[in-house]
């Protein structure tokens, strides 16, 4: 089966709709990719790349923005959410509930997707932070299909967006996108149980969900889903275990279905709060923080036992 | 009345209704709002700026950033006498459900961004010229920074990139009033020499000697921000903070520092009657 990064069906996409529409800027703090290339060569005077400098990064894509520009924001998914998160608030969040923009941070490492850089380039954090700011819309897909679909979205909603794509390359899991503005997916039915996980953790789960009698729900809208229609997936659905890929008990996934489904017995996976420096492969660092595919087997057959 | 005597008249105008405005909302930074008196008044009064009262955000506007938000309290008044909004909203300030807080937001008609943050108008300013530039629009980007201010590394950040675009349509006025909230900036962080600092950051440079002076505050400006020489703009303008409250002109704690409701009205006639 084919695999394919998240960013780069999304910029592919991106780079085709630049062609018409003019108003389309596309800013980096020196960050790259293929694809990138391309947009940097065919659209040089809507290229910008400001440096290693990720808080003028988000206040001159806020100008560009304020000028009527649809703007794409682009960066390591740490760096341009927890360096310039200030900026972010006050220049984006803050500025967005008074004037329109149209402005989309791209941050590019999803949790531990550059597992072997250690704690600086791990992302346990951004999901709680994002998510806590009131105008901000948080895309966190699970595969390239979903990446690639969201484009048509960015450009057709004035808002600001955070997307919080995987680093590595990776399989469809899904063979359309229907109800996209659902903001999530019933990748697989099931009665009792469901998981309801996120991103790259999707990923994960479906390799060996259909060994199990369970749902897996995908939430990509992390805080923009339906939540009447989710709530009506739920209806046949006792227990629910969360997975993510960030800190857990900080805010995160776990936190927006804590919130919401009360009726519901909920079991919180995620990583553990404290940071590893023990190199090692994406498994090995989940593992390490009790999120290995043993672990979360575990937490599944608890629950069946029941 | 000529150009400059309109000018000196509207600068003693909106000094003496900061100080009521500071009267109703101690809260108010009084020190810091006196210090870009001359500043505000040369670009609104004296035209320097394209604006269009009746439509705050007209796509034909100069775009002003008043990233030092919180001292721009001299703002209000002005904004009030040109049309921006009603002149009897100035006895609001501060009280529950007013636009008019103690730290300009741009919710008000006349302000760009949200400001109660520093270090923040820089690089948004930067963003809005490259735009401009971007569409072949002839408007320019005016941006005020407190000296204070500059110990923002953001700044320099957006310092740093103005230059390398060339963003001749954008001009940075620092009010120079050297003193910060805890003490005197030069024994905080001492940015001297500004001047040099930006000449090899590759922005043209201009400089007011003194701040209080109108006439000089309004020539230096019109030039500046009408000049396009490839290279960003900076006007050094030194001014005193709390300028005409004499205790808060000589104060390191100037900025923390209210004026006492009863001395307001005797302060008021002096600069009346100052020259």
């Amino acid at each position: 089966m084919q695999i394919k990064a998240m960013r780069d069906t999304f910029l592919i996409s991106l780079h085709s709709k630049m062609k018409d529409d003019k108003n389309i800027y596309f800013v980096t703090a020196d960050f790259g990719a293929p694809i990138l290339d391309k947009i940097r060569e065919d659209y040089p005077t809507r290229f910008i790349n400001v440096g290693i400098a990720e808080q003028n990064l988000i206040n001159v894509s806020t100008g560009l923005a304020l000028e009527g520009f649809k703007v794409y924001v682009y960066a390591i998914a740490p760096f341009i959410t927890m360096r310039c998160y200030e900026q972010i608030r006050v220049n984006i969040s803050v500025l967005s509930h008074v004037r329109e923009m149209n402005i989309n941070l791209i941050g590019v490492g999803a949790g531990v997707s550059y597992a072997m850089s250690g704690p600086t380039h791990h992302c346990l954090e951004d999901l709680t932070i994002m998510k806590t700011l009131p105008n901000m819309e948080v895309f966190s897909p699970s595969d390239y299909k979903l990446a690639e679909a969201y484009v048509e979205r960015t450009l057709e909603v004035n808002k600001p967006k955070y997307i919080r794509f995987d680093a590595k390359p990776m399989h469809a899991l899904r063979k359309e996108i229907s109800s996209f503005n659902d903001g999530f997916t019933v990748l697989q039915e099931g009665k009792g149980l469901a998981i309801i996980s996120t991103g790259y953790m999707t990923q994960k789960v479906m390799d060996f969900a259909k060994d199990f009698n369970l749902a897996v729900i995908d939430l990509y809208f992390l805080n923009r889903y339906d939540m009447s229609k989710l709530r009506e997936t739920l209806n046949n659905i006792t227990t629910i275990i969360t997975i993510e890929e960030g800190f857990k008990n900080s805010g995160g996934l776990d936190a927006e279905i804590n919130f919401n489904f009360k009726n519901k017995k909920i079991i919180n996976l995620g990583f553990e709060k404290k940071y590893t420096f023990e190199i090692g492969s994406r498994e090995f660092v989940h593992a390490e923080n009790s999120l290995g595919k043993q672990h979360i087997i575990d937490e599944i057959e608890k629950v069946i036992k029941c | 009345m000529s150009n400059i005597n309109f000018l000196k008249e509207k600068s003693k105008f909106v000094r003496i209704e900061t100080l009521k405005i500071h009267k109703l909302a101690p809260e108010t930074r009084v020190a810091s709002s006196l210090s870009p008196v001359e500043i505000f008044v040369a670009l609104y009064y004296g035209k320097i700026l394209n604006f269009n009262p009746n439509n705050p955000r007209d796509d034909n506007r100069d775009r002003f950033i008043i990233s030092k938000g919180h001292g721009s309290i001299s703002m209000y008044p002005l904004l009030a006498d040109l049309g921006f909004f009603d002149t009897n909203e100035l006895q609001n300030v501060c009280k529950d459900g007013t636009f008019l807080g103690g730290i300009p937001d741009p919710i008000i008609p006349g302000y760009e961004t949200v400001n109660g943050s520093l270090g923040h108008g820089l690089g948004v300013g930067s963003g809005i010229a490259l735009a401009l530039k971007s569409k072949d629009k002839k408007e320019n980007v005016v941006v005020l920074t407190g000296d204070g201010e500059l110990n923002e590394g953001s700044n320099w950040e957006a310092i740093m990139f103005a230059a390398q675009h060339q963003l001749d349509n954008m001009t940075l006025i620092v009010d120079y009033n050297k003193v910060s909230m805890l003490d005197f900036s030069r024994n905080i962080i001492n940015l001297n020499s500004l001047n040099e600092k930006f000449k090899a950051f590759n922005w043209k440079v201009f400089e007011v000697i003194d701040g209080h002076n109108v006439k000089d505050v309004y020539l230096t400006l019109k030039e500046a921000v009408n000049s396009r020489e490839n290279k960003p703009k900076i006007i050094i303008v030194n001014t005193i903070k709390g300028k005409g409250v004499p205790f808060l002109e000589t104060h390191a704690l100037s900025h923390i520092l209210s004026v006492k409701p009863d001395d307001i009205d005797t302060l008021i006639e002096e600069i009346k009657n100052a020259d």
